[in-house]
């Protein structure tokens, strides 16, 4: 596998096309371990617990497999890979639709302290998350729901040796379980872009109210979280909050880029199967041009969709100047891909495949959350025009 | 195959040119000593103008005769599938008298395959050719066929046998287009060019020995011929590099070149121009509007991903490895960026869109794009037959069932 992080100081590598032999073995390595600890059967029953994943597999999945770091530094306890291979892994959790802390933990939260983090607050906070050992969530958006860092309205005002945090988060995924927040806020009497910066605290602290949020998607869990009052830390510095934040929320678009791709694959493949299986008017379903080519069409927007995401990344492996333009389009395409691919599932499957008792309802209700999570498409294409300079 | 390494390679073919080429001979005859060494198509048969050396090899051949500027064999139009289909199916007879004429550019081909009543199902072709004495005597019509107007020899296809099934009716002939009963007319297509021709045959003469494989081997051997064309060996020549080089037999091959693209002019044009779509939003003021920017950032989104999609497949080839659903889909996704620019063009455009010619934007550039884009999910198989390629081939989903097995007598057609 690759190394390559996301340090501005990296040198620029070629775009690859094809992923190395062993980063497929680790995608092979990842699959098995997948289909092996997360069937639709413990999806449904983790989905309806209150925290929403199983302590043991998520152990697993970071002691055996090393996940939780794979794109962290090994100086910080991670295994030093980087956007290419965290693609991989968002690729086939979302493939499985695997319920645990990773888009929280490892893409929004130690991406931020990567990004933000001085050296000794990376070296003090990433190795409990590169092992697993403890959970953090990142918030950024507020109740409003505007994804533009430049919408944070909560207060971060100077007090003692930290900070003082008023305001309300919305839609904190993994909120009401991280141990760790990461809190955008900004410094008093500023507006816009300017006096953002990143703030940390542990969740237990005083002044902190947590709240689960009813979300139609129960695999994806968010939280609402009130600040008031409550003691917090600068994570780095003052100046660069705006850009590490920013780099933060490109980098989860790819990300979710990736597991949108994968979750995509996982309602073609189901279609197809059904299509295959389901016998009317004396013959299979998939023998009639009506559902060949709306698979065949699916079948191209999957692949188009993977198209992206894969460049993206990495585009953000090589660091690429192009790379968070690449996140928006990145973004903006698998999700349309994604929410199409499971409404055709649907749709395939007839009258079944509107019950709750069909799996296809599960992946839906993830291609509808992650549609909305950090941006919608058309917010995302306006975000590539401006980026592209047009 | 021949077992001689690069560098090997590299130096005979060096010294080879070294010893003949000359930049003042006529074209014909400079191309005629290529042929004859076996340098101009070096991954032929020995026997046959070749030296059967591997492809990769070929290549490096390819590059000796580009360093020094030398002209290589003719490869416009449909020469070149002919060639590989007489080659592979031919008898000693067609590869003597066609193949060298061929590479010299003296003889130009066509392919007479699709009709207007066999479309998408080309095995439903209905021109018939039956056996009187020493000719096969040919009548019906075809159509879609470029350069037969100025066209020696064509490829044809026709039925010889009406009660054996489609498929195995049919017969595959060397036929000569300059004769009295082939009746060339050309094809305005809607955007105005006329590219192709109809060809009509009224008792048109193919003398015995001009059967290529068995009576009988019609389709298989036509499928050779597309088989090369989905491989790339076919119609447009590659841009020249020699553009500027001075010289009689530049000049002359830079004529034929152009003779060649002259029916591709609007190519470019029916697949959307992508190229111009951010120069035009600046240009007409459509970056300023948030609906154009979505439609814009859509397009792009499609067309980058189609590209990325298509390196993939590069890619993975590369690689050795099996080859991945992003192989088939290039076609399908032609469509939809082609179909997707022109929606996009009319929009920014706005009223102008309903102009043509000179008073159109960019001296008729955005007409000819809106009005020749509805060819690319149409030619070289319709969006429609590619999904069931796609279906059936990808995604292995059961075949259609179907209504034209038995005689083709009794199979109903147009």
């Amino acid at each position: 596998m690759s190394t390559a992080n996301q340090s501005t100081a990296e040198p620029k590598r070629r775009i690859q096309f094809a992923f190395t032999d062993e980063q497929e073995q680790f995608r092979s390595a990842l699959r098995r371990f997948l289909n092996d600890r997360s069937p639709t059967t413990e999806v449904r029953r983790l989905m309806a617990t209150e925290t929403g994943y199983d302590p043991a597999v998520w152990r697993q999945l970071s002691e055996e497999l090393a996940l939780p770091g794979i794109h962290v530094p090994e100086q910080y306890g991670g295994a030093g890979f980087g956007m290419v291979e965290l693609g991989i892994v968002m690729e086939e959790l979302g493939r499985a639709l695997l319920c645990a802390p990773y888009f929280s933990t490892a893409v929004l939260a130690a991406n931020a302290i990567l990004n933000a983090g001085s050296e000794a607050q990376k070296a003090a906070l990433l190795p409990d998350l590169a092992s697993g050992a403890r959970l953090a969530a990142l918030a950024v958006t507020e109740p409003d729901g505007d994804w533009n860092p430049a919408a944070v309205a909560a207060v971060a005002t100077p007090a003692g040796d930290g900070y003082r945090l008023d305001g309300v988060k919305s839609y904190v995924v993994d909120g009401h379980i991280a141990d760790l927040l990461i809190v955008a806020a900004r410094a008093p009497k500023t507006s816009g872009l300017e006096g953002l910066a990143l703030f940390t605290l542990a969740a237990d602290a005083s002044g902190v109210k947590r709240r689960q949020l009813a979300a139609m998607d129960p695999t994806r869990k968010i939280a609402q979280i009130e600040f008031s009052g409550a003691h917090a830390s600068l994570l780095g510095n003052l100046n660069d909050g705006v850009k590490a934040i920013q780099r933060t929320l490109d980098q989860a678009a790819i990300a979710l880029a990736s597991e949108m791709a994968g979750g995509a694959q996982t309602m073609l493949d189901s279609a197809v199967n059904y299509a295959k299986m389901r016998v009317q008017f004396g013959r299979t379903i998939g023998s009639f041009q009506a559902i060949k080519h709306k698979l065949a069409d699916l079948l191209l927007e999957v692949e188009l969709a993977k198209s992206a995401a894969y460049y993206a990344a990495q585009a953000a492996a090589a660091n690429d100047p192009e790379w968070p333009a690449l996140a928006s389009l990145a973004k903006a395409a698998t999700s349309e891909t994604y929410l199409h691919a499971a409404a055709e599932c649907i749709q395939i499957h007839g009258g079944i495949g509107f019950t709750w008792d069909n799996d296809t309802h599960l992946w839906f209700k993830r291609a509808k959350s992650s549609e909305t999570f950090l941006g919608q498409p058309s917010y995302h294409r306006e975000l590539l025009m401006q980026r592209w300079g047009v | 195959m021949s077992t001689m390494n690069e560098t090997e390679v590299r130096a005979e073919v060096r010294e080879w040119l070294a010893a003949n080429w000359d930049p003042d001979l006529p074209l014909a005859e400079w191309r005629g000593k290529l042929a004859d060494s076996g340098w101009g198509m070096p991954q032929w048969p020995k026997e046959w103008y070749g030296r059967g050396l591997p492809v990769g090899l070929a290549r490096v051949v390819e590059e000796e005769l580009a360093a020094i500027g030398a002209v290589g064999v003719a490869r416009s139009g449909v020469r070149l599938l002919a060639a590989a289909t007489i080659l592979e199916h031919g008898s000693d007879v067609h590869k003597k008298r066609y193949l060298r004429r061929i590479l010299t550019g003296e003889d130009t081909w066509c392919q007479f395959f699709s009709e207007p009543g066999s479309g998408s199902d080309l095995a439903g072709a209905t021109t018939k050719a039956e056996l009187k004495g020493d000719f096969w005597i040919v009548n019906g019509q075809k159509v879609w066929t470029t350069s037969a107007h100025h066209a020696d020899h064509g490829l044809l296809l026709a039925r010889t046998d009406w009660d054996a099934p489609k498929h195995e009716g049919m017969s595959f002939f060397i036929i000569d287009v300059k004769q009295p009963g082939v009746d060339v007319q050309p094809l305005r297509q809607m955007n105005g060019h006329a590219s192709f021709n109809q060809v009509f045959f009224t008792d048109a003469k193919v003398p015995k020995e001009n059967l290529v494989a068995r009576v009988g081997d019609g389709w298989k051997v036509a499928m050779t011929t597309l088989a090369h064309e989905r491989r790339g060996a076919d119609g447009l020549p590659p841009p020249s590099k020699r553009g500027t080089r001075i010289g009689k037999i530049h000049a002359e091959e830079r004529e034929e070149t152009e003779k060649a693209n002259q029916p591709y002019k609007w190519y470019p044009q029916r697949a959307g121009r992508v190229d111009l779509i951010i120069e035009r939003a600046k240009e007409t003021g459509a970056n300023k509007d948030p609906v154009a920017r979505q439609e814009i950032a859509k397009l792009m989104t499609l067309a980058k991903s189609a590209e990325w999609t298509a390196r993939r497949a590069r890619a993975a080839q590369r690689q050795g490895r099996p080859q991945g659903p992003e192989g088939s889909l290039g076609k399908l996704a032609a469509s939809h960026v082609a179909r997707a620019c022109a929606r996009v063009h009319t929009l920014m455009t706005g009223a102008a869109a309903m102009l043509t010619g000179a008073e159109s934007p960019r001296d008729g550039i955005i007409a000819e794009i809106l009005v020749s884009v509805p060819a690319v999910s149409i030619a070289g198989g319709t969006d429609e037959i590619q999904r069931n390629i796609i279906a059936e081939r990808v995604l292995e989903l059961p075949k259609e069932p179907r209504f034209d097995t038995g005689p083709f007598r009794n199979v109903r057609r147009n």
